[in-house]
């Protein structure tokens, strides 16, 4: 973890009386600008509490492990490796939640809780570590097949296999399986954001191969590192 | 760390906080990560469970040249949460288990002794080991306070609470199992605060399945001193669909607090339940007691009136006692709940309050997080959650949510979101388990 030290703003530091820990200055989010010395401005009713905003791109991705696991390398099979995404696609999946574009159960909930500054911080951490792609047993009778399909329908995008974290494609091989296969029905149903063009690709692949042919590319995927 | 240095930190701490504008932005931990000091700190980590065994791993992350020893009795941690999946036979209590071997090897010394007091700057062990610190976390988890009639001993033998995992989570299984169809399971719940708000009625979810599937003429009876508890809405709407809650054949009879659902006494012999209002007979009773913090944060002189700990938000220092944090379920983490991802997240924003403590760095902003899931039931899968995404407030008093929420429910309820909420519940738990014991 990086320590990093912010600038300090006219705020003195304070002691907490009782405390050996020293309170450092922090950046404030809900500033005071509205403040005067008039009357009181009537307060607005939802108004928060201000609080320390300035988290680091490591104290915020630290709250994500627990779902994520240890640097974004999920150990769960159902929630997706996050660690050595792009940047890009990291900050789109986050404000897609947050915005609701992306049907959740939990995530929307969760990504309303940063702000676009924070969303950066913690993408361009986890954009920063290595991916680390599950060892899994995949249906090995399908491998080749869906490599044949990914390279005819998926690789333009996900480059080498699914294995390039260029730009807002996110990384394939090595995903957990069960966690591509909720993602795939997402896009089907209209739950997650699909691009045009992998739209027109997936419905090709659909009309030709049909299901099975999407497990087939699952199952590729899932069988690489 | 001998006398010296600790006067040095003190000293930088003292001019940090007396520089306030001026000199605090220049100290940063570059100009103080000489690693001669910084091999010198100790920390000593009170308790191995989710918050002790997270903060000695982050210290260890963050910076690899402080001495971190976990302090635990047992040599295997079986988690608290997921635990009413083995007391309803949907998993083994093997799942629940968590060695401290992933966290040795990554050079975090494990001592399995059970710490009796807690000096200045040092932990005493019931082994007589006397560990130097200069800087102690404290993560007991919870204690018990036994209605008349309970105890720890009945607990382990024929009652339990089965609300630490172990071997009285196998017991309730077991007596579940050899209960007789028709028979009478009665849950006790705790009044607030304690560990794990939704669990009792997860517990009470789940067993009743285990009745629908194998004694359908079995009842489940919650005791309960509270009229609402958490995930409210959600809990009676799952027991309606799943367990004919608030039907005459309904699985599940919930006696509140306005109904006389406050327990006031055990008789374990005649296996009776004195309540405010009746008595109740059952055939396995499972009373989960009101908590205060674990012992030794008592002894520790850590805990004030209401038997938790008073700590700094942003540092988890003990308002009362210098140099030693409290995480966890003990701690009074004003505006978070006590649960397992809550005392990891606590230990985090402790952690690298603590390295930068140590090396002289200014405190990070902190963040904090957590999410709870609560399976309702495995056949159909259905699952809850409630989440939150905090921060601080600048004046210190409480860790305000700032996002979150719960499951929708009623004409937003989602089914198939609800299955995959299983298997996200799931996959949390190997997430955080891994995240916490590098296992």
């Amino acid at each position: 973890m990086q320590l990093k030290t912010f600038a300090i703003s006219a705020l003195a530091a304070t002691l907490v009386a009782g405390c050996g820990a020293n309170q450092t200055a922090v950046k404030s989010e809900a500033s005071d600008k509205g403040a005067t010395k008039s009357a009181p401005v009537k307060a607005k009713a939802k108004a928060k509490p201000a609080v320390i905003a300035g988290a680091s791109g490591a104290m915020l991705a630290s709250t994500c492990e627990g779902c994520h696991g240890t640097d974004g390398a999920s150990t769960g099979p159902a929630t997706p490796s996050i660690g050595g995404m792009s940047e890009d696609y990291l900050i789109e999946a986050m404000e897609e939640f947050r915005d609701g574009d992306t049907q959740s159960t939990i995530m929307g909930r969760i990504a309303k809780g940063y702000t676009d500054a924070e969303i950066v911080a913690m993408s361009e951490y986890y954009a920063g570590v290595d991916y680390v792609g599950v060892a899994q047993s995949a249906d090995s009778s399908t491998v080749a097949k869906g490599e044949q399909l990914h390279n005819k329908y998926c690789d333009k995008c996900h480059h080498d296999g699914g294995s390039d974290a260029s730009d807002d494609s996110g990384i394939l091989a090595g995903q957990w399986a069960p966690y591509l296969q909720y993602t795939m029905e997402d896009f089907m149903n209209g739950d997650r954001d699909v691009g045009r063009k992998m739209k027109k690709k997936m419905d090709i692949l659909l009309a030709k191969e049909g299901q099975s042919g999407l497990n087939a590319i699952i199952s590729y995927y899932s069988s690489q590192r | 760390m001998n006398t010296n240095m600790k006067k040095q930190f003190n000293r930088r701490d003292f001019l940090k906080v007396s520089g306030g504008a001026a000199g605090a932005a220049a100290v940063g931990i570059s100009l103080y990560s000489s690693t001669a000091l910084a091999a010198k700190a100790r920390v000593v980590i009170v308790g191995g469970g989710m918050g002790g065994a997270m903060a000695a791993r982050h210290i260890k992350k963050a910076d690899p040249a402080i001495d971190v020893t976990i302090v635990e009795q047992n040599a295997n941690y079986h988690t608290c949460f997921m635990s009413n999946f083995v007391v309803t036979g949907h998993r083994q209590l093997d799942y629940l288990a968590h060695g401290y071997a992933g966290l040795a090897a990554e050079g975090i010394n494990i001592v399995i002794d059970t710490v009796i007091g807690i000096d200045d700057d040092a932990v005493k062990t019931r082994g007589g080991k006397s560990i130097a610190f200069d800087r102690c976390v404290v993560s007991p988890g919870v204690n018990f306070k036994f209605v008349e009639g309970h105890s720890e001993e009945i607990s382990n033998t024929k009652v339990t609470h089965a609300w630490k995992a172990g071997k009285q989570t196998q017991l309730l299984r077991d007596q579940l199992t050899a209960m007789k169809d028709g028979g009478t399971v009665l849950i006790g719940a705790p009044r607030n605060p304690f560990r794990c708000p939704p669990g009792p009625y997860e517990r009470t979810a789940l067993i009743a399945g285990y009745l629908k599937k194998h004694k359908p003429k079995s009842k489940v009876i919650v005791l309960d001193p509270k009229d609402k508890f958490s995930k409210f809405g959600l809990f009676t709407e799952g027991w309606r669909i799943h367990y004919g809650y608030g039907t005459e054949n309904s699985y599940i009879d919930w006696i509140n607090g306005a109904n006389g659902g406050s327990i006031e006494a055990l008789d374990a012999d005649s296996m009776t339940v004195t309540a405010e209002i009746e008595d109740f007979e059952a055939d396995v009773i499972n009373i989960i007691p009101d908590q205060k913090a674990g012992h030794i944060a008592e002894v520790a002189g850590l805990t004030d009136d209401s038997g938790w700990c008073p700590v700094n938000l942003h540092t988890f220092e003990s308002t009362l006692r210098k140099n030693i944090h409290v995480i966890g379920d003990a701690s009074q983490a004003k505006g978070m709940p006590k649960s397992g991802y809550a005392a990891s997240s606590e230990a985090k924003v402790c952690a690298s309050a603590i390295v930068a403590m140590i090396n002289g760095g200014n405190l990070e902003s902190p963040a904090y997080v957590n999410t709870c899931y609560s399976v309702l039931s495995f056949e159909p899968k259905d699952a809850i959650s409630v989440a939150a995404v905090y921060k601080l407030r600048q004046d210190g008093s409480k860790i305000q949510k700032m996002s979150g929420g719960l499951t929708p429910s009623g004409d937003k309820r989602n089914a198939a979101h609800r299955a995959r909420e299983v298997d996200y519940a799931l996959s949390w738990y190997e997430n955080i388990t891994s995240n916490t014991f590098a296992d």
